[in-house]
């Protein structure tokens, strides 16, 4: 008997499961090298090599032999094109188990996991939406029929679809800073649902849309039951950067304090104006609060910052002894650390930044070439 | 520039601009010049990609109105 091998998509959220769940999975990257260098999918169980599809035009016998015999290959291209070429080659050669990824590295980009992080009190709940491809982390807070979103992101569906699925109604959508990395979802929810869009007012200088002006001190309140979320200023990555410290339990240190490393002061231009306000929030401002909360930060920069489920998250105390940006003790030695050798800036940062002050209004396959790429706000991200 | 041969895959998406582009090239003699018009993006990195790592010329490249043109010199 013999069968035909065929090519089968596999879709993002499937991938996300392979390194969740820590299965083997064997990538052949047909993107040219320099992107493959730049940005690609890692995973402490992900295997990838890189041959480029143009060198695949003429057949695929000299990459054929370098993927396990036994193993699933995942085929992955820009946008899909190439690795269904590819995999459509992979498979005639009577190869089994050839897949291609469903919209590329774009849709890898632009998936949203959900994963709960914990019960509030009186039945609310706290959702963390892992951005996997970019490494950005969005949050939900849910009460009573209710939802605000913090540093939502730009697939607004997304946030959308879960709040309808939960039967609640999204009444805050809440930045934590003007991003530079990433295209805000929180103005574009405020519109499309009614909510109020808040903003730090010391970040909001420059913008061109109206937004409640969030200062330190601020409460929001989610749900009859009420769920707080309480504004804690913490400058640094940005002038007017702010966490929020909810249900008394969780701190969103936005892109403030990371599990792994800290937030880097330079992605306005002005890392040496604001070193000094990095410092006092790191060393100062958190250090007075409880070392029980959880952090729940607005990125991540490695694979293995994801916990159980893929959530990323750590106790404040716990970061206090083993992240290496909290225990840098020399003032002067912390300042080069934070301004000096920096990692490359995030893909078109600038115009990113305009997009999040409403001063161009990119189109949509504009925005998503704009945000290609990792985050890289960290930094020890190299 | 004087080219030898035009191939227009604007509207096409990864990979047929290059597929074509090969294919086309295959015809050519050695020293002619083949003009590629592109309308995907995607597609500038990997044409000087592609370029290098034969042994043909990429004599140059530039973008008018969203259209990517290349002019590649058979080795």
């Amino acid at each position: 008997m013999t069968t035909t091998a065929t090519h089968q998509p596999m879709t993002a959220q499937e991938v996300t499961r392979y390194i969740v769940d820590k299965k083997p999975l064997f990538i052949l990257d047909v993107r040219n090298e320099g992107d493959y260098n730049d940005w690609r999918i890692e995973g402490e169980t992900v295997e990838s090599i890189n041959v480029p599809y143009f060198e695949l035009l003429d057949g695929v016998d000299s990459v054929k032999d370098r993927i396990p015999a036994e193993r699933k290959v995942l085929v992955v291209c820009a946008k899909e094109g190439s690795s269904v070429f590819v995999a459509e080659q992979l498979a005639e050669t009577g190869r089994a188990n050839v897949f291609y990824l469903e919209g590329g590295m774009k849709a890898w980009s632009e998936y949203l996991e959900p994963v709960k992080i914990a019960d509030l009190q009186g039945g609310g709940e706290l959702y963390q939406f892992v951005r996997i491809g970019k490494g950005c982390l969005s949050y939900m807070v849910l009460s009573d029929g209710e939802a605000a979103t913090i540093d939502a992101v730009r697939m607004t569906d997304a946030f959308e679809q879960f709040a309808a699925e939960k039967g609640a109604l999204i009444k805050h959508a809440i930045d934590t800073h003007l991003h530079a990395d990433h295209i805000s979802g929180g103005r574009r929810l405020a519109m499309n649902t009614g909510a109020t869009y808040w903003l730090p007012t010391k970040d909001a200088g420059e913008v061109q849309f109206e937004y409640e002006p969030l200062q330190d001190g601020n409460e929001i309140m989610v749900g009859s039951t009420p769920i707080q979320i309480r504004a804690l200023y913490s400058p640094g990555h940005t002038i007017g950067s702010t966490s929020f410290v909810v249900d008394d339990r969780y701190l969103l240190s936005g892109d403030i304090l990371f599990v792994e490393s800290i937030g880097r002061p330079d992605l306005a231009g002005l890392a040496e104006d604001w070193v000094g306000d990095l410092r006092d929030t790191l060393y100062g401002r958190y250090k007075e609060l409880s070392e029980e909360l959880i952090v729940l930060p607005s990125h991540f920069g490695r694979m293995t910052e994801l916990g159980a489920g893929g959530q990323v998250s750590a106790r404040l105390g716990d970061l206090y002894m083993h992240n290496p940006g909290l225990n840098i003790h020399d003032e002067e030695r912390f300042r080069r650390t934070v301004t000096e050798n920096l990692p490359q800036h995030p893909n078109a940062y600038q115009q990113i930044r305009q997009t999040n002050m409403g001063k161009i209004a990119p189109t949509a396959d504009e925005q998503r070439e704009m945000e290609i790429g990792p985050n890289r706000c960290a930094v020890h991200d190299k | 520039m004087n080219t030898d041969l035009v191939v227009d895959t604007k509207g096409l998406a990864c990979p047929m601009p290059i597929v074509k582009a090969k294919k086309a090239l295959d015809s050519l003699q050695s020293g002619q010049v083949m003009e590629v018009l592109s309308t995907d993006k995607g597609s500038v990195n990997d044409f000087q990609a592609w370029v290098k790592q034969t042994k043909h010329e990429l004599v140059k490249h530039e973008e008018e109105q969203g259209v990517y043109k290349f002019y590649v010199r058979k080795a």
